[in-house]
């Protein structure tokens, strides 16, 4: 064993550890498995078009599944994204195709409301001491009800709102939709947000131990609702980018979206118990997700098996990730 | 060494650990009849050795016989079949179990085989409590006991199988004197010819008591086995550290006059950095008032139970109380500890673990925590300055650790109790609250943290020292405030303090300590 010496290592502090470096190697392996299982099960898998479709199906996922991660890195856990996200598509609705507000007056709108779902959750967590569980549990019902009820239980279509579809289906650069660039911008934001500023330092801090980073004068309570907040900007994010792709606001949608995005962070590695999380890994866990569905079904999979072997995968890839934890201890 | 027949034996044991080589021919033999302590530095592989006795961990190499017999428990559960019981450091205790239902987990009496016979459960608790004579109520829940009490329930546990080898590992960390008597009866009651007890502990004067042999490791390795009664304490200590160890007395901390100004003085001229005036928490705490000057080591005695934690956790705004806390003279609102940062005060608390350290992340993000605030540049954290920072401090408190991005559950306990110190220094806080520096941390690392915390007094830190070892108290601090019952019972000078005096303030209320905690007072 070394006495400390400073000379050593001189920086490699950028938030990418070995150990995460290697989740996402396993993580990353399995994409590529899964791909090339793929490409040779099926000549259309590796069609442009279909790799399109695939990479559009993960982005309002993967967005979603960004602002989870980082609940998720202090412990807690957001079960009201995926009806959150049909709110602010709904409220972005409102706010363009009804009030008739200005194009980005509407979108900021949406946002504004995903980071006040994240604003009462984080209140409900921090202040009232609700379990993250039993907290976003009732927004994800609050959420689901007030999408019904302000849209009379009918789609809002933004057919009378101009530029508002190519938000997300136009492409700024040629051949990859904007919902595609606008999900990496967001992951790297988010990837920033989680190793380089406060908020994501103590989302870890929180999630490694509470206690001990209370007592170190962090005010805990304060930046756990910040925390959410955060997250709440990117389900709205991923509100705007669903009704820009459909051009519609559909209410009845989102119930269920928020287990694919929680499945997309723990199979990129992010540990449910909190302190350990990885954007680039929920970008992959995201594109799994989408890949898998994709794949199946061009081999003609029914849709009911679809469901089965995504379940299968999650057990894997956590199972896998154990295996390697423990190999550690 | 005389070759006797062993009751438990174990021969060029060795484990490694990804990138640690845990233990390395280690030795170490058991007779029938005696206690036989085992000693070493925290990180010299005493638990580790443990571990393998008691099946949790396999050997990479060397062999282990239990009377005469080799054996390889693979689990716990076996380990308890063979006859061998370990108390470990840590409580493993279900909380809201009752004290028989946590005894007997895992083979309760059933009918049937189905549903648990809880009065049988009972029984057999009482019968058990009434053999080691341990005033413990059976039905209690655990969360109810004292810390004590639930080390006595681990104890009674451990002994509720029929075991040939106990394993004691630091038992009386959290006992009093009284309970600690106890406890010796039990094993003296325990050990026969047909059974043998393995006792680790860091408190010499405890091992002096009950052992007969001491087997001593360091770094992993054998350095030999002494017998009690011949050898000094000192020679023990010698071969733990391989090195001897300075006995210092404090040098006088800054006298009257020695102050920068801006701050309250008491009626000898002092400094006064922190007083606190009626503190009172509806549980505990009542009309508790002290001052603690500049540069001073100000002790807190008492026994367990007395509320010395609870000060410190009403001070740092943990726990709601009623009261003034003036720092500097200036009257202050402490609503949380991050209140309590904001005015320079620092809190190490008793238990590292849970309360100090973020023990899956590395030395660098530990020590940074309370201090990121002042370590951004636009909105991002400087990580390249924070490690710097934490690199000089690793070298300024000698830290033992292979790099700063180690993580800390990888260091020993006196290493990471430097990186919590660091914490600490680094936010540069006047007021530090230590609560037991130096629980199960060895001897030299205790020696090491000792002379940093009268360093940090000289150079003008004030420093609560938190302790239930009286020695730590009378060794460190300039004046002593002693606790009994929630409330302060006196206040000594180091000069004129000694144990005995200590003793009778502790106990000035002189109510029989039970192991049970009472609830609220009121």
């Amino acid at each position: 064993m070394t006495t400390s010496s400073t000379a050593t290592a001189p920086r490699r502090a950028t938030g990418l550890g070995n150990r995460q470096q290697l989740q996402q190697l396993l993580a990353f392996g399995g994409l590529v498995v899964i791909f090339v299982f793929f490409s040779v099960a099926s000549p259309y898998f590796l069609d442009w078009a279909n790799v399109k479709g695939i990479l559009l199906a993960t982005a309002v996922t993967g967005i979603m599944a960004l602002g989870a991660t980082l609940v998720i890195a202090t412990g807690g856990i957001d079960l009201s994204v995926g009806t959150g996200m049909t709110l602010c598509s709904v409220m972005t609705g409102v706010f363009l195709a009804n009030l008739g507000l200005p194009l980005v007056v509407g979108v900021l709108g949406g946002l504004a409301i995903g980071a006040l779902i994240g604003l009462l959750n984080g209140l409900n967590v921090a202040y009232l001491r609700l379990p993250p569980f039993i907290a976003t549990l009732a927004m994800m019902m609050v959420a689901q009800g007030l999408s019904l009820v302000i849209s009379g239980t009918k789609p809002i279509y933004f057919s009378d709102v101009p530029g508002f579809g190519q938000l997300a289906g136009g492409e700024l650069l040629p051949g990859l939709p904007n919902a595609v660039l606008i999900f990496f911008v967001a992951a790297v934001l988010a990837g920033v947000t989680l190793s380089k500023t406060l908020t994501g330092r103590y989302a870890l801090s929180i999630g490694s131990n509470e206690e001990a980073t209370a007592i170190s004068g962090v005010d805990v309570r304060r930046w756990k609702v910040v925390i959410y907040v955060v997250a709440g900007l990117f389900t709205g994010l991923a509100g705007v980018v669903m009704a820009s792709r459909l051009n519609s606001a559909q209410p009845g949608l989102g119930l269920g979206y928020e287990l694919e995005a929680i499945a997309a962070v723990v199979i990129g590695g992010t540990s449910l118990r909190g302190g350990k999380a990885t954007i680039l890994g929920t970008v992959i866990g995201a594109l799994i997700m989408a890949t898998l569905t994709n794949g199946l079904r061009i081999m003609s999979i029914p849709q009911e098996w679809q469901k089965v072997a995504v379940g299968i995968v999650i057990v894997l890839a956590v199972y896998a990730d154990m295996l390697r934890r423990g190999k550690e201890a | 060494m005389t070759d006797g027949p062993a009751l438990l034996r174990a021969t060029g044991i060795s484990k490694s650990f990804p990138g640690v080589r845990a233990l390395d021919g280690v030795h170490l033999d058991l007779r029938p009849g005696e206690v036989l302590a085992l000693v070493g530095e925290n990180g010299a592989g005493k638990s580790t050795l443990l571990k393998l006795l008691s099946g949790i961990y396999q050997p990479d190499a060397g062999t282990m016989e239990l009377g005469g017999a080799p054996m390889s428990p693979t689990g716990p559960r076996q380990a308890n079949e063979l006859g061998i019981s370990v108390i470990h450091q840590e409580f493993h205790l279900m909380p809201d179990l009752t004290v028989a239902q946590n005894i007997f987990i895992g083979r309760e009496p059933r009918r049937a085989g189905l549903l648990i016979r809880d009065d049988e459960l009972e029984r057999r608790a009482t019968a058990l409590f009434e053999r080691l004579g341990i005033p413990l109520d059976p039905r209690q829940p655990v969360s109810r006991l004292s810390v004590a009490g639930q080390q006595m329930v681990e104890i009674a546990k451990a002994l509720s199988f029929d075991a040939r080898v106990l394993i004691m590992d630091e038992p009386t960390a959290a006992l009093t004197e009284t309970e600690v008597a106890t406890l010796f009866r039990i094993v003296r009651d325990f050990v026969s010819p047909r059974t043998g007890v393995i006792y680790v502990s860091h408190r010499m004067e405890e091992i002096k008591e009950i052992s007969d042999r001491i087997t001593v490791l360091r770094d992993g390795r054998y350095v030999d086995t002494l017998p009690t009664a011949t050898t000094a304490t000192r020679e023990v200590i010698a071969a733990m550290v391989g090195r001897r160890l300075e006995t210092g007395v404090r040098p006088a901390p800054p006298g009257p006059g020695a102050s920068d100004g801006g701050s309250e003085r008491d009626s000898s001229g002092h400094d006064i950095v922190l007083a606190v005036r009626g503190l009172s928490t509806r549980a505990l705490l009542k009309d508790v008032s002290f001052e603690l000057r500049r540069g001073e080591i100000l002790g807190f005695a008492g026994l367990m139970g007395a509320g010395r934690t609870e000060v410190a956790r009403a001070i740092i705004g943990a726990d709601r109380s009623t009261g003034v806390v003036e720092v500097n003279g200036r009257p202050v609102t402490v609503r949380s500890p991050a209140d309590a940062v904001r005015h320079g005060i620092g809190y190490l608390s008793e238990d590292r673990k849970r309360y100090g350290l973020l023990l899956d992340q590395d030395v660098v993000r530990n020590v940074m925590l309370s201090s990121l605030r002042g370590m951004t540049r636009g909105g991002f954290v400087r990580d390249a300055d924070g490690r710097r920072v934490v690199e000089e401090m690793v070298d300024r408190l000698s830290i033992r650790t292979p790099s700063v991005t180690q993580r800390t559950k990888n260091l020993s306990g006196g290493n990471q109790q430097k990186v919590v110190l660091a914490k600490w220094l680094v936010r540069d806080c006047d007021v530090l609250i230590v609560d037991e520096p130096t629980r199960g941390i060895d001897v030299g690392a205790k020696d090491e943290i000792y002379t940093l915390l009268t360093a940090l007094a000289a150079q003008g830190k004030s420093i609560i020292v938190i302790s239930s070892e009286l020695p730590e108290v009378l060794r460190l601090a300039d004046r002593i405030v002693v606790m009994c019952e929630g409330r302060v019972t006196g206040t000594l000078a180091n000069a004129d303090a000694d144990q005995h005096q200590i003793m009778e303030l502790a106990t000035r209320f002189g109510a029989d300590r039970s192991l049970v905690t009472t609830g609220d007072p009121e």
